[in-house]
């Protein structure tokens, strides 16, 4: 409760900071705010392009001629969304540590501010992406709205999962190391690029186990085929992101003090 | 408001063996505890009262550094506590969190917000914020064509654009030029005359006495002396120079002041005297009148060199002036045990009027720092009067002709 009311007394540090990272990244740049667009626009290209029309890659029930690219749409802005969150909240207290060790001020403001340019950047590309959905024709309907609450969750695992490692990495780098490499390996065990259904039965039910899946498939089915979630399977996700978030937090409260001096 | 009370503070890192240790410890529930308290601060106890102005001195490594941040609230004690009333703004470490790219009015309301100020509230204090930054035009460019020092302007300006109830001052206000240090002191020295209260860690004797009610002396993380500034400040130059064997004295003098000796001993102070011209000792002295500083030494042990210097103090114990026999360019070399020497410094006491104490100090080279054989503060106690001057204020005397042309 505390924490929340000191974040609160810090909000005009926090949206300002929001706004100048943001401004920061691109006043020094011709095309400005274009870039944000520009990079997961080039992957995307790439990704259509390679699977879809080089190795003629079909997705299995879908005969529209932006399907696949829909398809991974859904999955890549997503999951950069996830991958940005988490490894940008898991640095975030190295990377501050000189504001850290020399000002007082609440220091949850900084994933939170992470956590606001994640989603600021998510949510200029994916505007843009509903606007090519509408213009394609592809637009689902009020199916679209079911990303609202699969958002949340996402977030909050995110979160948790970010603060828990944040921390941890302050004690121990080989953390934030390790994370990338991991990361590499989730974004390959998740089905973001392939559809699910092209896997073997066993491989299938394993990826399960990986949190991400629930949620990425189901933004697929609300974008591809205008499916409503199968709320039953987001249950572990949301679970896990809950369980995560109290960790991250008690963790960060029981060794905040310490990490000053660890910076 | 503004008050800080210390009890029992101390702190202490954490020392692991190996990097694997701390993991164990982490992971293995119940272990016993892998690592070694490395204490930088134990057992400190003080208060300062609303509206006092307090000095922290010590040599580097003594733990002020890490006390002010306890006090701020950057780092938790690991014993005791800290309670403090009010406001605090730290000056401690100026521009930081400044982003080049941004201009000075941008990064003046970023690092505002960081102090805890809304934008309404930055927005009424920007005015004032330009006006005693005074870097012109510059506040809309980008810092990174700022020079250090206007950044320090701005930054020192952002940081007390309202009165604190505390405020936190390290040495960050020896940067910036020498116009820009008055204009800093004289706002400090304002708060502090409307009742902030100051915390002011510093090696500069000047602003320690200058500015300071009291001051406090750490050393190897513990509290060693705190009351009047002159005396810590005495004992603490004493100290500098602490050696093996080195005894450091303090004893009350007639007038009531301290009297700091200090020093190894394989030379010695036997007396000293102030003459006039004539060779008489003298107590009160006229304006510019020539006299001898007299003293008297002798060796105990072989020594390669041998310096003696002096110092005059004002009432306030800041110096007005030191010189040795080293920069008076007349050294001594391989001297031997029992050997006894008499100095004489002869000048005219160009000084105002008040009263005057002269510290002595043997030594090597050119400072006490290296070898220490006797540092001897309030070695003599004199008064300056004013008999056929014309009246000025000052604790020197310029010899001034006027002309005047209408």
């Amino acid at each position: 409760m505390q924490m929340l009311k000191a974040l609160w007394a810090y909000r005009g540090f926090i949206s300002g900071s929001v706004r100048r990272e943001f401004q920061a990244k691109y006043s020094n740049s011709l095309l400005g705010a274009a870039w944000t667009v520009i990079n997961p626009l080039a992957m995307i290209v790439v990704y259509t392009v390679v699977f879809s029309q080089i190795m003629r890659a079909k997705l299995p029930g879908a005969d529209s001629q932006f399907a696949y690219s829909i398809y991974l749409c859904a999955g890549v802005l997503t999951w950069t969304f996830f991958a940005e969150t988490v490894s940008r909240t898991q640095n975030v207290f190295l990377e501050h540590a000189n504001l850290l060790k020399k000002i007082s001020f609440p220091r949850l403001c900084l994933p939170v501010i992470v956590v606001a340019n994640a989603s600021l950047n998510f949510a200029i590309i994916f505007g843009l992406f509903t606007i090519f959905l509408i213009a394609s024709g592809s637009f689902p309907g009020v199916v679209y709205l079911a990303l609202i609450p699969l958002l949340v969750i996402q977030v909050l695992f995110s979160v948790g999962l970010g603060i828990t490692l944040g921390v941890l990495n302050v004690f121990f780098r080989d953390v934030g190391q390790l994370f990338g490499v991991v990361l590499q390996f989730w974004f390959w065990l998740t089905p973001v690029v392939y559809p699910i259904n092209i896997l073997p039965a066993f491989a299938r039910e394993a990826l399960y186990y990986n949190p991400m899946t629930s949620l990425i498939v189901s933004y697929q089915n609300i974008l591809v085929s205008g499916l409503w979630p199968d709320w039953r399977s987001l249950w572990p996700v949301t679970l896990l992101a809950v369980l995560l978030c109290s960790w991250g937090l008690m963790l960060f409260r029981k060794h905040a003090g310490e990490m000053v001096d660890e910076l | 408001m503004g008050s800080i009370t210390v009890t029992q503070l101390g702190k202490a890192y954490k020392n692991y063996p190996s990097r694997w240790s701390r993991l164990a410890e982490w992971l293995i529930p119940f272990g016993r505890v892998r690592h070694k308290m490395k204490w930088v601060l134990e057992d400190l106890n003080f208060t300062v009262s609303p509206g006092e102005a307090v000095g922290i001195v010590g040599i580097n490594g003594a733990g002020k550094s890490t006390l002010l941040k306890m006090i701020t609230g950057t780092t938790r004690p690991t014993t005791g506590s800290v309670t403090v009333t009010g406001r605090i703004a730290a000056l401690l470490e100026l521009g930081m969190g400044f982003h080049p790219d941004f201009t000075g009015r941008q990064n003046a309301i970023m690092a505002g917000q960081l102090l805890g100020y809304s934008v309404a509230e930055l927005e009424q204090l920007m005015p004032e914020i330009e006006r005693f930054a005074e870097i012109g035009e510059y506040i809309d460019q980008p810092v990174r064509v700022y020079s250090s020092g206007m950044q320090m302007r701005l930054a020192f300006s952002v940081a007390t654009a309202r009165r604190p109830d505390i405020l936190i001052v390290d040495e960050a206000l020896s940067v910036g030029d020498t116009y820009f240090q008055h204009k800093s002191f004289d706002r400090i020295r304002e708060f502090n005359k409307l009742g902030t209260t100051l915390l002011i860690v510093s090696h500069d004797k000047g602003a320690v006495q200058g500015v300071c009610d009291r001051a406090i002396l750490l050393n190897a993380g513990r509290l060693a002396m705190q009351g009047e500034p002159e005396a810590v400040m005495d004992y603490y130059n004493a100290m500098l120079a602490d050696r093996v064997n080195q005894v450091v004295r303090q004893e009350l003098t007639q007038d009531g002041k301290v009297q700091t000796t200090s020093g190894t001993g394989e030379a010695v102070i036997l007396g000293a005297g102030l003459l006039n011209e004539q060779g008489d000792p003298i107590e009160v002295l006229d304006i510019g009148q020539s006299v001898k500083l007299r003293v008297r030494v002798r060796v105990n042990q072989a020594l390669p060199e041998l310096v003696l210097g002096y110092m005059i103090k004002d009432r306030l114990g800041q110096a007005v002036f030191g010189t040795n026999s080293f920069h008076l360019q007349k050294p001594l070399e391989q001297l031997v045990p029992g050997e006894r020497l008499e100095f004489e410094f002869s000048f005219a006491a160009n000084l105002g009027e008040g009263s005057y104490s002269i510290a002595l100090a043997l030594h090597t080279a050119d400072t006490h720092i290296t070898n220490n054989y006797e540092w001897r503060d309030r070695a003599i106690v004199f008064n300056v009067m004013n008999i056929n001057k014309d009246k000025f204020v000052g604790v020197v005397w310029l010899p001034t002709a006027l002309e005047i042309k209408r």
